[in-house]
């Protein structure tokens, strides 16, 4: 860290001076240097405390660089100054966060690096799933599920410009209508797939989510929380609390559309993390990377085309 | 996705059953295991505050399972307080002497335990053993639900029946939907030109229930249809599916209006001294078909609807540019690969998943300063609630009514006639004079009011008695009036009929 200056280096800049526009750097009445060469030299904390503005900005995830001034300052700073974006990403590991994207459409798009204090535990989302991992399970299928309907096909995660749009009810039938595709093909080759009594962590992944009902009426008319609906807008209120989603209407359970940040988390960080730990557990998904959303070469086959993509054919 | 317990180790003396006569029998088990909810109910009412003996349950629950079928539409479901309100005749017919109160509450009771709201699950669990290919023991779950809550298009919950139920209700449904609507439909031709009528209910009513199934099972393909054009196969399985569907709308459409012409002839032609019970029954049958071309109508314009869909879709989906970057297939590569993996391997994927892909949270920091005051502060009043309304200036508007509330009460006193003795309008205008002269008047209208008695509105709110006035040729010899000397008499109203009548159209 020896290119942050001392104090002393950091003279007559002011931080007006460097919003002069891009030709404006440094022209404070000094000698003026190759700015390669002068600009380590002259940070100061002045500078790092415009980097720590700069994360705290990012930490907030629903403020927007387009409706703050100082945010898209910063943001242009953060891009045209090497030396700043290194000052501004150390500020950002030393919190715990990772630095996904910095851009005027994400803004500064940070998350929280594994046992970061910003990480959010399953525990305090919710209370039951600490007790029961059948909700566990839901409750982490269900932000699966809304990443699966917001971005149905590869193209549309790779796609910087895409804007997925779901519903809650959306994405519970689309689980549903998978999970029924399972259920019949265990039907067609006769299997019973009742579980064992005493085994309950044995049962079907999907067997778990038909059996939650989809949603239930309450005395105080709000939605049955421990319902699959439930869960799935559970997920997406909070994954709106995130800024990752924006809530654009009440229809089908509440309606939503993905922002940028969103696509980086889902496409950087959890889709790899989920796809290491399949992995891992010694399933092996094939893909080319091409859409997989094809029509099956035979509608009767039981077994899915092996590129074969959304719930129904798989 | 099933851990074999092993009983016994193979070979020790134990009769080995075929898994196939095996399998036979946790079908049965199966089966058997949907009556128990319904068994369950009469068992359990011993324990509800009260005396709820008299009250059969397991009818309500049977009752209420055929409503909520076939309440069913295209889209929703059935509505809850429909179906309660629906219940309600029959749990009276069973305790006529008990509060109204009480009946609700029955029907509330039997509602919810098939739907079973108790559990997170709201479903019923039975558990049964089988006999593993190898000879093993193995004790499984068996989950299914009879009534369950989905989500309708306004935001309500509304009510389907599930398949379980439906097999509960109808028997041995687990056959083709097509080929069995037939031999229904088959039947109730045969019945019906036989004068069968009574079993010929039966089948229309079975052939309803099906129809339902069959809306059903289009419904659910249709709608995955919408989710995701490249999903279904539109060159050649759905295009199959919707030809052979409209066929079937047209096949049964015939079928079921030649039904209706011989159900109408026999319901016309059914001679009335013979058996009364006939006519009435033609009558049902005559709804039961209606509501069955009905819904064939219902499908048929869903059916038309999807092509068009499809090609919105194809062009929305199929017609974007493609991105250049190639990313991770969420659907293929993580979803569908995880969902059949046992529950507790599929956790640590969607872990991994929560984990990473819920971003961040800030940490909330106290300071004991800040929270020293927070909570001695008190609190702000709410403002959302808007500005005070005045207080209204009301003035008393004059009463200029021809006639006062008393004399309104004194003509309907005397117009409270017994039902088999009607009166002479002269009579009652001399009876009226005598009390107040101005009496007459009002009397003589509500007279030639009841002249053409609201008949359909006492119908609709299921009056008990209705004011009439007939004509008969004599001349009305009054001083103030003049026309014809009425015959006024009062009408008893069946209302429990009208009320069975009024069930019956709606449904």
């Amino acid at each position: 860290m020896n290119e942050y200056g001392p104090y002393g280096g950091h003279v007559g800049h002011e931080d007006h001076d460097e919003r002069e526009g891009p030709g404006g750097h440094g022209v404070p009445g000094t000698e003026v240097p190759p700015e390669s060469a002068r600009r380590p030299a002259v940070l100061a904390p002045p500078d790092a405390a415009d980097a720590a503005r700069l994360v705290s900005f990012g930490l907030q995830p629903k403020l927007l660089p387009a409706r703050d001034a100082e945010y898209a300052e910063l943001l242009r700073r953060y891009r045209e100054e090497p030396a700043f974006a290194r000052l501004t990403d150390a500020v950002a590991t030393g919190l715990g966060l990772v630095v996904l994207e910095v851009s005027p459409r994400a803004g500064m798009a940070v998350t929280a690096a594994e046992d970061s204090v910003f990480a959010v535990r399953m525990g305090d989302y919710a209370r039951r799933a600490t007790s029961d991992s059948t909700d566990r399970f839901l409750h982490g299928l269900a932000h699966l599920a809304v990443a699966a309907l917001a971005f149905p096909r590869p193209e549309d995660l790779a796609d910087d410009g895409y804007v997925g749009r779901i519903s809650v009810n959306g994405v519970d039938a689309f689980v549903r209508q998978a999970c029924r595709r399972l259920e019949e093909r265990a039907e067609r080759e006769g299997e019973n797939t009742d579980p064992a009594s005493d085994t309950p962590g044995l049962e079907a992944a999907w067997r778990v989510y038909t059996r939650r009902s989809a949603t239930g009426a309450t005395k105080d008319s709000r939605r049955l929380a421990g319902s699959t609906t439930g869960i799935v807008a559970k997920a997406a209120a909070f994954l709106a609390d995130s800024g990752f989603l924006q809530r654009t209407g009440d229809d089908a359970g509440g309606t939503y559309r993905t922002t940028a940040r969103y696509q980086l988390q889902v496409r950087d960080m959890a889709g790899s993390a989920a796809m290491a730990e399949l992995l891992e557990l010694g399933v092996v998904p094939v893909g080319d990377g091409s859409a997989t959303l094809l029509p099956p070469p035979d509608p009767d086959a039981p077994e899915p085309a092996a590129d074969a993509g959304l719930p129904f054919h798989s | 996705m099933t851990t074999a317990v092993s009983v016994s180790s193979p070979g020790a003396g134990r009769p080995a059953p075929g898994p196939a006569a095996d399998e036979g029998l946790a079908r049965r088990l199966r089966a058997l295991a949907c009556t128990a909810p319904l068994h369950d109910l009469d068992t359990r009412k011993a324990n509800l505050a009260g005396e709820y003996g008299t009250y059969s349950m397991a009818e309500v629950a049977l009752a209420a399972i055929d409503l909520v079928t076939l309440h069913m539409d295209f889209d929703t479901g059935a509505d809850h307080e429909e179906i309660v309100a629906r219940l309600l005749p029959r749990v009276a017919a069973q305790a006529p002497r008990r509060p109204a109160a009480e009946h609700e509450r029955v029907a509330r009771w039997v509602l919810e335990n098939l739907i079973n709201v108790g559990s997170v699950d709201r479903g019923f669990r039975a558990v049964y053993g089988t006999f593993g290919p190898d000879g093993e023991y193995v004790r499984r779950d068996y989950d299914f639900k009879l009534i369950e809550e989905v989500p309708g298009p306004g935001g309500g919950v509304y009510l389907r029946t599930t398949d379980e139920a439906v097999n509960v209700l109808v028997g041995a449904l687990d056959t083709d939907v097509t080929s069995a609507q037939i031999a229904a439909e088959v039947k109730l031709e045969v019945l019906v030109s036989r004068g069968r009528l009574a079993d010929a209910q039966l089948a229309a009513e079975q052939a309803r229930y099906r129809t339902v199934q069959y809306a059903e099972t289009l419904r659910r393909t249709l709608e995955a249809t919408r989710r995701n054009v490249r999903a279904v196969d539109w060159l050649n399985a759905v295009p199959d599916m919707i030809a052979e569907a409209l066929d079937h709308v047209a096949d049964r459409y015939r079928h079921e209006n030649a039904i209706l012409t011989n159900i109408r002839r026999a319901r016309d032609e059914a001679p009335a001294d013979k058996n009364p019970d006939h006519k009435l029954c033609a009558a049902e049958l005559v709804d039961i078909v209606k509501d069955c071309i009905r819904r064939h109508t219902q499908l048929q314009s869903r059916l038309l609807e999807a092509g068009p869909l499809f090609r919105a879709e194809q062009d929305r989906q199929a017609f974007a540019p493609p991105a250049a970057a190639s990313g991770l297939d969420l659907y293929g590569q993580l979803l569908a690969p995880l969902l059949p993996l046992p529950v507790e391997r599929a956790g640590k994927v969607t872990d991994a998943f929560f984990a990473r892909g819920t971003g961040l949270r800030a940490p909330a920091a106290v300071r004991l300063g800040d929270l020293t005051e927070m909570l001695l502060t008190p609190p702000v009043p709410r403002e959302h609630l808007g500005a005070e309304m005045p207080e209204p200036d009301l003035v008393a508007t004059p009463d200029d009514s021809r006639f006062s509330e008393e004399q309104m009460e004194a003509a309907r006193e005397l117009l409270e006639l017994p039902a088999d003795a009607p009166r002479r309008l002269s009579g009652l205008l001399a009876e009226a004079r005598r009390r107040d002269p101005e009496l007459p008047y009002l009397v003589a209208l509500l007279a030639v009011h009841a002249a053409s008695p609201p008949v359909g509105t006492a119908y609709r709110q299921g009056e008990r008695r209705l004011l009439f006035a007939v004509d008969d040729g004599t001349e009305l010899d009054d001083p103030e009036f003049g026309g014809a000397d009425l015959v006024v008499g009062t009408a008893l109203l069946d209302a429990a009929g009208m009320a069975a009548d009024r069930t019956e159209v709606a449904s």
